[in-house]
């Protein structure tokens, strides 16, 4: 079998993941902080920074769960049972949020789709966060299928991944705010981003502390030799990072806190990565233990390389069409 | 209490998938009609093709949502309910759904971006664009899943190693031999769904005397649709049910309830299949009508239900019943179609209130035709899942029934609170009608569809109608 084509699809997948982190992460992100003002106008505000693009960066999830299937079909059969119950619940908050989008304007009173919205968004990035957490930590597999307990996942470690993805979430929709939004929204979310970024880092720190005191196969990836000559560098650049964002927002800029902010976030992205590598289901499942046969990747393949540099592109042309701020009271007509 | 994990995982799928296949029946055909409406106000400058374009995307706008939140729960049932299906037939069918993805929903979700919002931020040729590759997105999603559920029905370009299917021929994969019949009755069954839609709510309209010129416009439209439409659907069906005695005939017997094979068939045009005696009770019959259609001999003889063990054969008063709903909502289409069309030519259309009072009922004979005709070919599969490599009850995940079912009802209740105030929007915003575009921007109102249909909400409850 070609040993390049799933490492190939492994790095397309979680390309996708890091693009529905990031796209998605933002627009949950308003859901999570939209219980903090109470000023509908204002919520108006927030939700139409992100309505012509909530639709699109959601299909992302769709390409990682497709994708994973294609790619590599008995990780998706293992992982998908294993994580029943928050993938269920997180497909559910989707739905929620989804339809708030559209239903929480008509309704004589707003209360119940703002709370659809709020509950549906932070819900969603809970459950992913247990998803991811419990999927570190590892996954009883027996003869390729899943055999482990139902609530298998539901562990300290992934709670705590819920609640660090809802702060990085939030963290990512407050400096999507500061720059799409004008007037007090984008006052409050200055300060919103400074506390969440707070948290942000207090749970990187937790969890970079947690993964190899409880795992040693992470420890020895990360402080055997030679590897942590190559690997501190990621350490000192997310402090770099959270440094300059701290900066950014204090001096009131527009555009660099978001910039910032997706960077902190490819970062710990990064250092999962490097923590799993090439676990796709730690502990026993490696991509080339679970990737589909050569010919339906290189079917998928073939296509995914020519079809992703043209969805990517009218992407940017819907981000670019729709660039600039939108203010209180405006609307898209 | 036993529970049976294998029915309720059918159960979940079933009602999902249900849920799921009124959103995209509708808006595969209004996609089309509001591209259309788009390139006749292109053409002829017409204001009223123009409201109708955005009356119309506002009622799409919603549907669409329901349609994107309820299709991405299946695409992640495939794994939490039947992770067996997804690892033996994963290697074929996991590669369409990635197609899907990567060249229509990213096509659809981006370019409906530029349709509800980017109105004044695009020319109209742009504006009309977008609404074009909405319509070919949703078009080519049915492309894709459509290959997909045909290679299960009648599986081609495979090989089985160890149990587990491996592509051998894309081309034979896609091009399935049920692929291009189900593509083309699908389609056809999605545009006659939406032309019912717009019929009913033209019909409406003129009845309560209001916005009569665009209802007018909607009416002649959509006849026009259906009367090719219509008629074109039962031959279509007819070469798709040849296309599967050919490939399923037990599929075909159950639908016809047949259960003899050495005997020619008789059309049941009701009767109540008893499985366990293997004969119909109650029967109104057409003697030999089904050995007719299908073997264009009145003593052509096709396979009977008794010609395998039952356990080889699918829940047959399932597929029987729904396939005589199909069939009924099919013919009264034509009849509809045909006797509008026929009003239209004599100039009285818009006159004979009672054919209007009819078809203002009628919007939902196409959803419900479009259901009963997946119930027959779904259940008409059973037991397999993917014909003659999967059993169903071999593919579900080592998931325990609690859970199964404690999903199923969260599915449920949720479902049935987003659907239903859904589709009580959606009445709204028919219920306010096309709008012009000077009229929304004197009221003030924001042009997001739900906002539009909140005024209208609004409008109603305080009287001021």
């Amino acid at each position: 079998m070609e040993w390049y084509l799933p490492v190939i699809w492994a790095a397309l997948i979680g390309t996708a993941v890091a693009m529905y982190v990031i796209l998605d992460g933002f627009d949950l992100g308003i859901g999570i902080l939209f219980p903090f003002t109470r000023n509908e106008s204002e919520r108006d505000q927030m939700m139409r920074s992100i309505a012509p693009f909530w639709d699109g960066n959601e299909t992302w999830l769709v390409l990682g769960g497709g994708g994973l299937w294609v790619a590599f079909p008995t990780a998706y059969a293992v992982i998908m049972p294993a994580f029943y119950l928050p993938v269920i619940v997180m497909l559910l908050a989707l739905v929620f949020r989804g339809v708030a989008f559209e239903f929480r304007l008509v309704s004589k009173s707003k209360t119940a789709w703002n709370f659809a919205f709020v509950a549906g968004s932070t819900l969603a990035a809970f459950s992913q966060g247990v998803i991811l957490g419990a999927l570190i930590q590892g996954v009883t597999v027996q003869n390729g299928a899943f055999a482990g307990g139902h609530f298998d996942w539901a562990t300290p470690f992934a709670l705590l991944c819920g609640f660090s993805l809802i702060a990085g979430y939030a963290l990512l929709g407050a400096a999507w705010l500061i720059m799409k939004t004008e007037g007090p929204v984008t006052e409050r979310a200055r300060g919103q981003a400074k506390i969440c970024l707070l948290l942000v880092l207090g749970c990187m720190g937790a969890v970079s502390l947690w993964t190899p005191l409880s795992i040693p196969r992470i420890a020895e990836r990360w402080f055997s030799s030679p590897n942590i000559f190559f690997l501190w560098p990621v350490p000192v650049l997310t402090a770099l990072v959270a440094f300059g964002l701290w900066r950014w927002i204090e001096a009131r800029r527009d555009v660099l806190p978001f910039v910032a902010s997706i960077a902190l976030f490819l970062l710990g992205y990064l250092g999962l990565v490097i923590s799993s590598y090439p676990y796709l289901v730690p502990p026993s499942l490696t991509v080339w233990d679970t990737a589909a046969v050569p010919a339906s990747q290189i079917f998928m393949l073939i296509g995914t390389l020519f079809l992703l540099p043209i969805v990517l592109g009218y992407v940017v042309f819907i981000y670019w069409l729709f660039r600039g701020k939108v203010r209180e009271g405006e609307s898209y007509h | 209490m036993d529970l049976d994990p294998v029915l309720l995982a059918r159960i979940q799928f079933a009602f999902t998938v249900t849920f799921h296949i009124i959103f995209p029946s509708f808006t595969i055909g209004l996609s089309a009609y509001i591209a259309t409406l788009g390139v006749m106000w292109l053409r002829t400058d017409e204001e009223r093709y123009h409201r109708l374009m955005r009356f119309w995307t506002k009622i799409f706008a919603v549907s669409f949502a329901m349609g994107v939140v309820s299709g991405i729960v299946l695409s992640y049932q495939f794994g939490t309910n039947w992770s067996r299906f997804s690892v033996v037939v994963g290697n074929v069918v996991g590669p369409l759904i990635g197609y899907e993805v990567l060249t229509a929903f990213f096509l659809e979700a981006t370019f409906l971006g530029i349709l509800l919002f980017g109105f004044d931020r695009v020319p109209p040729w742009l504006y009309v664009l977008a609404a074009g590759i909405v319509a070919a997105g949703t078009a080519m999603s049915a492309f894709w899943i459509l290959a997909a559920n045909s290679w299960m029905q009648t599986p081609a370009g495979h090989e089985i190693r160890g149990g587990i299917a491996y592509p051998a021929d894309w081309i034979g994969i896609i091009f399935n031999p049920s692929f291009p019949y189900r593509m083309a009755h699908m389609l056809n069954a999605a545009y006659l769904t939406t032309g019912f839609v717009v019929l009913a709510v033209g019909a409406r309209y003129l009845l309560a005397g209001k916005f009569t010129e665009d209802a007018r416009t909607m009416m002649r439209m959509a006849i026009g649709l259906l009367v090719i439409l219509a008629p074109l659907q039962l031959f279509i069906g007819d070469q798709h049910g040849l296309n599967t005695l050919k490939h399923q005939p037990i599929k075909v017997a159950a639908m016809e309830g047949h259960w003899d094979g050495s005997k020619p068939g008789d059309f049941h045009i009701f009767a109540w299949p008893d499985e366990k005696a293997e004969t119909n009770r109650f029967a109104i019959s057409i003697p030999r009508g089904s050995s007719l259609i299908l073997t264009h001999d009145p003593n052509g003889l096709f396979p009977g239900l008794k010609s395998v063990p039952a356990s080889e054969r699918p829940p047959v008063p399932s597929v029987f019943f729904a396939f005589r709903v199909m069939l009924g909502i099919g013919f009264f289409m034509i009849a509809a179609a045909l006797f509008g069309a026929w009003l239209w030519w004599r100039g009285r259309l818009f006159e004979t209130r009672w054919y209007l009072h009819i078809v203002s009922f009628t919007w939902w004979t196409g959803f419900i035709a479009v259901i009963a005709g997946w119930i027959v070919t779904e259940s008409g599969r059973q037991p397999w899942i993917a014909q003659g490599i999967l059993r169903t009850a071999d593919a579900i995940s080592p998931v325990p029934a609690t859970s199964i079912l404690g999903t199923l009802v969260l599915f449920v209740v949720c479902y049935g609170i987003v659907f239903s105030m859904g589709i009580y929007y959606i009445n709204r915003l028919i219920a306010q009608g096309p709008q012009g575009r000077a009229l929304e921007h004197a009221t003030g109102l924001p042009n997001r569809p739900i906002a539009a249909a909140g005024a209208a909400a609004g409008d109603a409850m305080s009287g001021r109608h």
